[in-house]
């Protein structure tokens, strides 16, 4: 994992910094070359490149993700500290809604394989699948907020604020995560295990909810990790829509600033709960399928 | 198959107990009196490090200088100092204090925290953009750029407690403007020197101004309360004010209508298709704005090296069709690149619409009929809040103009803001869409950029005489002449060598409800002191008065920590 990391690193502080323009063009030049040379001695960036990575390596072991380029009164620690929770509490509802809905919705298509309940909720997932949080997310402010004054418009002062993007955020993973069960529960129709259970004399439903739904959620146990990182870390869309203050504003933000330590430190965040989730799906798959082992 | 059953439900008891705890996280405060959308969140809160519009709206409240701005009409009044006397010729300032000045923490604020705060921003070491601010002051310029070291010999110096000597190169007609400039702004020395680059963190934080800094959480929240200890704290119209960085239009204008914010004072912050509906209502609010449009030439790029080819494109722009069909919000086609209404400007001659004559200056330059004249690039900026679009339509408009009236082509490059920048200050284009927003209110914040020697000249071209002009202007003491230098100057650089192209002048938009919302003032700077702002509904609340005691508590409970 280590190396890994360091490798995740490297490659971000280097393709940062092949972009052009940097962190302090802006708009307005300082009034003389020397308060523009003054500054990038200040954040070392007129230092070798390799030099400038091994000063923020030193930094990162030592847990400080250095100063941002941008928010110069603040530390990248200190916003990501500030916002990371913000956003894993978000992702967290997301998640919890995509598979509180996704499987479900998952179950019941593959028990109605075929069938108009099958089409119906494999249609909504597409949708779901389909439609962009751009779209979902104005919809929702529009008809549940706006028209009907049901919930905030924006901010996060109370879980009411939570619920509209919650839903805007999950509804796209809820979506993966019916298909991928559907899919899942399917493929293992004709399963010898299944058609013995068959032959035991228990119904359909009874099989598909005690044998084939441990299998078959499998895909989506494997497409928890990344989809969780994807969720804990935020999402621009939605922090920008509901006025959320996570991270996922800054991820992209800070590209286009150029705040390069910033770039870097969400980037290593980003790494460590991918890599973190997806041992804790490694984990979980021996829990749910007896059939897998790591000696 | 139990053991899973009890898994199942042991997940989804996790998972609802999480959302429980969770969802009681929201960090919740009281409703501020006052709740502003302010824009997209401030890059720093130091006035020496400041630079963006959203940051200049809110520093002021904390941070006062020796003068500051009349909301009414833009004029630099009394600060911190109550009175100056001005010695010789305009080249001295004495500048005498308030007795008993205090910062909100309850130490004496004196002249030696003038001269920290201004030293420090001239000082290499901070990096301050806009130190440049200060290169008027005697040795200044020397001092910022490493050609001296010994800050003594800077002309800003404490007689005493009270009284402030400012010695400067030249008169500056200017200065009383610049000294209301949040960037010159007192800061507190102690705090700075204790906690470097990270002072602002310090709670509570001491503040010169009429607020204290409450609340600044990133993408979330700035919070202000009432600073009892101010000089003029009796006339702070409220107790509390929210910034809320709101960087999405649809959202800001939503939050504005569901009342979780009482202003709205940016034209970028309201969805630009709605702007025509908008303007019609009664809480629209719109005022001349220290800001213009433009196209710059790449002078160093031929055939734009030939002033009758660049006076041709500027004679056959029709500003009047961008402005009405394109920006739509009210502003007024520019003839010159100062606005209209800067104090101390007279309008130069400009060069109109004249597409006769545009298409002869074409011939004359030699090509007739547009024959001949290379291809050649319009560069804009991808700018979030729909700018680009703006930016990209105008690009179209004037390549069917230029098109139409001259029979040249135009091609559209669109650039992600930093590329352009880049680009820009490389000198890596032909035509390149501008702006350019004024630091106070005098015709020199925009004139100066265009002279030889400036880094925001960004188009290659050098004229002695504009320089000359210039600089005469600069040490020349009637205010009539002074007026009149300019004016030839600006005269040569929009119509006799047409360097840019100014399009339109820029108008501020503010969104409120004046049966509710009272002190702002739409002033040419778009400055509105939070100080000023009452929602009356807020006052009944807090029974009729705004009360300080909650403030005197607040800032009496961090007494004691660093300065």
């Amino acid at each position: 994992m280590i190396p890994l990391l360091l490798g995740i690193s490297f490659l971000a502080f280097m393709l940062v910094r092949l972009a052009p323009g940097g962190p302090f063009d802006r708009e307005r030049r300082p009034a003389s070359p020397e308060i523009e040379r003054r500054i990038l001695e200040k954040y070392h960036l007129d230092e070798p490149l390799l030099k400038q990575y091994a000063r923020y390596l030193g930094g990162v072991l030592k847990g400080d993700l250095g100063p941002s380029l941008k928010y110069r009164n603040h530390s990248v620690s200190d916003i990501v500290i500030q916002g990371l929770p913000v956003s894993m509490m978000l992702g967290t509802c997301a998640f919890l809604f995509a598979l509180g809905l996704g499987l479900p919705a998952g179950f019941y298509a593959a028990a109605r394989q075929g069938g108009f309940g099958d089409y119906a909720s494999s249609l909504v997932a597409l949708c779901g699948v389909c439609v962009p949080a751009f779209v979902v997310g104005p919809f929702l402010v529009m008809e549940f907020a706006i028209r009907r004054k049901l919930f905030p418009v924006a901010l996060l002062e109370s879980p009411m604020h939570l619920i509209l993007p919650t839903v805007t955020l999950g509804l796209y993973f809820a979506g993966r995560v019916a298909r991928l069960l559907r899919e899942g529960m399917l493929g293992l129709r004709d399963a010898e295990f299944v058609v013995a259970a068959r032959a035991k004399g228990m119904t359909d439903v009874a099989v598909l909810r005690r044998h084939v739904f441990r299998i078959g959620v499998l895909p989506v146990v494997s497409y928890s990790g990344p989809m969780l990182a994807d969720l804990l870390t935020g999402s621009f869309v939605v922090e920008n829509l509901f006025q959320i203050p996570g991270i996922g504003v800054f991820m992209v933000n800070s590209s286009l600033s150029r705040d390069y330590t910033m770039i870097v430190g969400l980037v290593l965040v980003y790494a460590v709960l991918l890599l973190m989730l997806n041992l804790f799906v490694d984990l979980a798959y021996r829990w749910l399928d007896p059939r897998v082992s790591y000696d | 198959m139990g053991n899973c059953r009890f898994k199942v439900q042991g997940l989804l008891a996790l998972g609802l107990a999480t959302i429980l705890i969770l969802s009681g996280c929201g960090r919740r405060e009281p409703r501020a009196d006052v709740v502003i959308i302010n824009g997209t969140d401030p890059e720093s809160l130091d006035p020496a490090i400041i630079t963006a519009l959203e940051d200049y709206r809110i520093v002021p409240g904390l941070f006062e200088g020796l003068t500051r701005i009349d909301p009414v009409n833009a004029q630099a009044i009394p600060g911190l100092a109550e009175r100056w006397d001005v010695d010789e010729g305009g080249r001295a300032y004495l500048f005498y204090f308030r007795p008993g000045l205090r910062w909100s923490t309850g130490d004496p604020l004196t002249a030696h925290d003038v001269v920290f705060s201004w030293l420090r921003l001239l000082d290499p070491r901070t990096a301050a953009d806009y130190a440049a601010q200060l290169y008027c002051v005697k040795n200044g310029e020397a001092y910022s750029t490493n050609g001296i070291t010994d800050a003594s010999r800077v002309g800003i110096r404490a007689i005493d407690d009270l009284r402030l000597r400012v010695e400067l190169n030249h008169p500056v007609p200017y200065f009383l403007d610049l000294c209301a400039s949040p960037t010159l702004s007192v800061v507190p020395r102690k705090t700075i020197e204790a906690l470097g680059d990270q002072w602002l963190q310090a709670r509570p934080l001491p503040s010169s101004g009429s607020h204290t800094l409450e609340i600044w959480r990133l993408n979330d929240k700035i919070r202000f309360r009432k600073n009892p200890l101010y000089w003029d704290a009796a006339n702070t119209a409220n107790n509390t004010v929210e910034f809320l960085p709101v960087g999405s239009p649809a959202t800001a204008l939503n939050l504005y209508e569901r009342g979780a914010a009482d202003i709205i004072w940016d034209k970028d912050l309201v969805p630009a298709e709605l702007l025509k509906d908008l303007k019609q209502r009664p809480d629209f609010h719109d005022f001349p704005y220290i800001g213009t449009y433009f196209v710059r030439f790449n002078t160093t790029r031929p055939p734009f090296h030939d002033a009758r080819v660049r006076r041709a494109l500027a004679l056959a722009v029709d500003k009047r069709r961008i402005v009405e069909r394109i920006i739509k919000g009210g502003e007024s086609p520019a003839g010159h690149l100062v606005p209209t209404g800067v104090a101390n400007h007279l309008a130069p001659e400009s060069l109109g619409q004249d597409e006769a004559a545009a298409r002869r200056l074409l011939s004359d330059a030699g090509f007739p009929q547009g024959e001949g004249f290379p291809v050649f690039e319009y560069l804009f900026d991808s700018a979030a809040g729909g700018g680009s679009k703006v930016h990209a339509k105008i690009g179209v408009e004037l390549q069917e103009m230029w098109r139409r009236e001259l029979g040249v082509r135009m091609e559209l490059r669109q650039m992600e803001k930093k590329v352009y920048l880049a680009a820009q200050t490389g000198l890596d284009y032909d035509l390149s869409r501008s702006s350019w927003v004024g630091d106070y209110n005098d015709p020199n914040t925009f004139l100066d950029l265009f002279l030889s020697n400036n880094g925001n000249n960004r188009t290659g071209w050098k004229d002695e005489r504009y320089d000359g002009l210039m600089r005469q202007a600069n040490v020349e003491q009637n205010p009539r002449r002074r007026s009149e230098l300019l004016r030839q100057a600006e005269s040569i650089l929009v119509a006799e060598e047409a360097v840019v192209i100014p399009l339109y002048f820029y108008r501020g938009f503010q969104f409120y409800d004046a049966n509710r919302i009272s002190g702002i003032h739409g002033n040419i700077l778009g400055m509105n002191p939070v100080r000023t702002i009452r929602n009356s509904e807020a006052t009944r609340t807090n029974g009729g008065v705004v009360h300080d005691r909650d403030a005197r508590a607040s800032a009496a409970a961090g007494a004691g920590k660093p300065q």
